[in-house]
């Protein structure tokens, strides 16, 4: 049993100079054999093997990750949470995330600095104010709150927006989510570790899945750089590179992996209380509690695994952004960086079995997974412990491609993929 | 970012040029006798290479001609281009 941590524990390892905090989670070394094995060790699969643990007693498992945790696309993004998507489906699968991070700090007794500050999406034409006050309907159809603000609304809820009707693309209005909100991502991937690793589960880091055994279409165990694993079940969450594992199972994914870009600024005092998003101009801020403006920017359209995007996205998206926000002009960017997210031509993920028995995936959260963290690993980890969806992800499985039967977000889903 | 020698004009950045995803998959002849497995494998499934991978692109705002490029992915390196219609190059 861990420690819980707690005022009084902060109190007594001051003394010590914080020197004598337990570790979080242990570094094992990988057993001959698990009952299930989850390849990724993101936030998803993390939370994967967390639930998969605690509500499926699924405790003989491990998580293979072939960096560090939470060093891939978890720590990349933009840590936006939000679940005001179109379509009944996609509503029922974010919301579903939703309400598990609105309990999620308690729940794993670690920090996840959720903070409900509200998401509001901008509508720069026409089409946009009708798409978005049809979203609107849609979200509180699904019982998720959803308000349409006009143009005066939208100034007094960000009063740094310029809401000049002469700019290139005037702000006609926007949605506002309250419920909405961002997260600290490290400590997401870090609690959901620690909350693993005290039910029994191996985490272990640097180490490479580079084949999987098959006999005939039931898996066997994965090769990795820490030797072969034997195992009935892989869970499969490996974001960006999901196709590279789906062709070492002689599977075909309808996936695209390309590079996303995200900046921050140099820290400043609050500025911005909120996230903005917007579609039409592709560019989107918050501030984290650091005081750095964090600005994500679009996907290039060419499949690359190399974690680099073009230098126009960027611009593009910076341009948008001093349009947008004239006060931001002086800002020196701090860093910049890119992650590889995988893309379904639909823009919603697949959580789903596989022609291979044993073999899951969960994949194609293209730009937008975080915030779907808690509800990916809570589903996939029923898909995985049952050999069968749960009825919230039942539409995100593998076989739409074939049966036509697509959740199409894209352009859709308050924001462009 | 890179630079892409464009079979028709030459080296150009690559802002210049859109991407139109994996080459060579090949328009059903019979679209009618497809099955929807069939159906899904042309419109949906693609390699996703880590790697070696052939593309199709468009100098969309150049010469607006499409043409072929070998690229490897993990690092942007682009390995040949070609027109469309040859052969492409056997690595």
């Amino acid at each position: 049993m861990k420690n819980k941590y707690s005022i009084f524990s902060l109190i007594k390892n001051a003394f010590s100079y914080h020197e004598n905090w337990e570790k979080a989670w242990k570094d094992p070394e990988p057993k001959k054999e698990y009952d299930a094995v989850i390849v990724g060790g993101g936030g998803h699969g993390l939370a994967t093997a967390y639930y998969l643990a605690k509500k499926h007693n699924m405790k003989n498992i491990a998580v293979v990750e072939k960096g560090w945790i939470g060093g891939g696309n978890t720590g990349r993004n933009t840590t936006i949470i939000r679940s005001n998507y179109l379509w009944d489906a996609s509503a029922g699968l974010y919301d579903h995330a939703l309400k598990i991070w609105e309990g999620l700090s308690q729940e794993l007794n670690y920090n996840v600095m959720f903070s409900q500050r509200g998401v509001m999406n901008l509508a720069h034409n026409l089409q946009d104010v009708r798409d978005l006050k049809r979203r609107t309907h849609a979200n509180r159809l699904n019982g998720i709150d959803a308000v349409y603000l006009n143009t005066e609304e939208v100034k007094k809820f960000c009063p740094i927006i310029n809401t000049s009707q002469d700019i290139r693309y005037p702000v006609l209005g926007g949605t506002l989510q309250r419920r909405a909100g961002t997260a600290r991502h490290d400590a997401v991937a870090w609690g959901y570790a620690r909350g693993a690793d005290e039910m029994g589960v191996d985490i272990i880091q640097n180490c490479e899945v580079k084949g999987i055994k098959r006999n005939g279409d039931t898996v066997e165990g994965i090769e990795t750089t820490k030797g072969f694993i034997k195992t009935k079940k892989i869970g499969v969450v490996a974001a960006g590179h999901s196709s590279v594992i789906a062709n070492m199972a002689g599977l075909k994914l309808p996936l695209e992996s390309k590079p996303l870009q995200a900046l921050v600024s140099e820290p400043v005092k609050p500025i911005i209380d909120t996230v903005v998003m917007s579609n039409a101009v592709h560019a989107y801020v918050s501030q984290s509690d650091k005081g750095e403006l964090v600005i994500g920017a679009g996907t290039d359209d060419y499949v690359s695994y190399s974690q680099k995007g073009s230098h126009d996205i960027v611009e593009g998206t910076l341009n948008a952004i001093l349009e947008l926000y004239p006060i931001f002009s002086r800002m020196r960017m701090l860093r910049q960086w890119g992650g590889i997210v995988d893309i379904c031509p639909d823009a919603s993920p697949i959580i789903s079995k596989t022609s291979i028995k044993g073999l899951y995936f969960n994949c194609g959260w293209g730009t937008g997974g975080f915030k779907a963290t808690p509800g990916s690993g809570d589903l996939f980890a029923h898909t995985i412990a049952n050999d069968e969806p749960h009825k919230l992800n039942a539409a995100f499985n593998i076989n739409r491609f074939v049966s036509g039967d697509l959740v199409d977000e894209h352009g859709a889903a308050a924001v462009a993929h | 970012m890179f630079l892409i020698n464009c079979p028709f004009c030459g080296e150009r950045e690559q802002s210049e040029f859109k991407a139109g995803g994996e080459a060579h998959i090949v328009r059903p002849k019979q679209p009618t006798e497809l099955s929807d497995d069939e159906w899904a494998e042309y419109l949906f499934m693609r390699k996703n290479i880590k790697g070696v991978q052939f593309e199709r692109w468009n100098h969309v705002h150049g010469c607006r001609k499409w043409f072929n490029m070998v690229r490897d992915t993990s690092n942007d390196q682009i390995k040949a281009v070609y027109k469309m219609g040859e052969k492409p190059p056997v690595e």
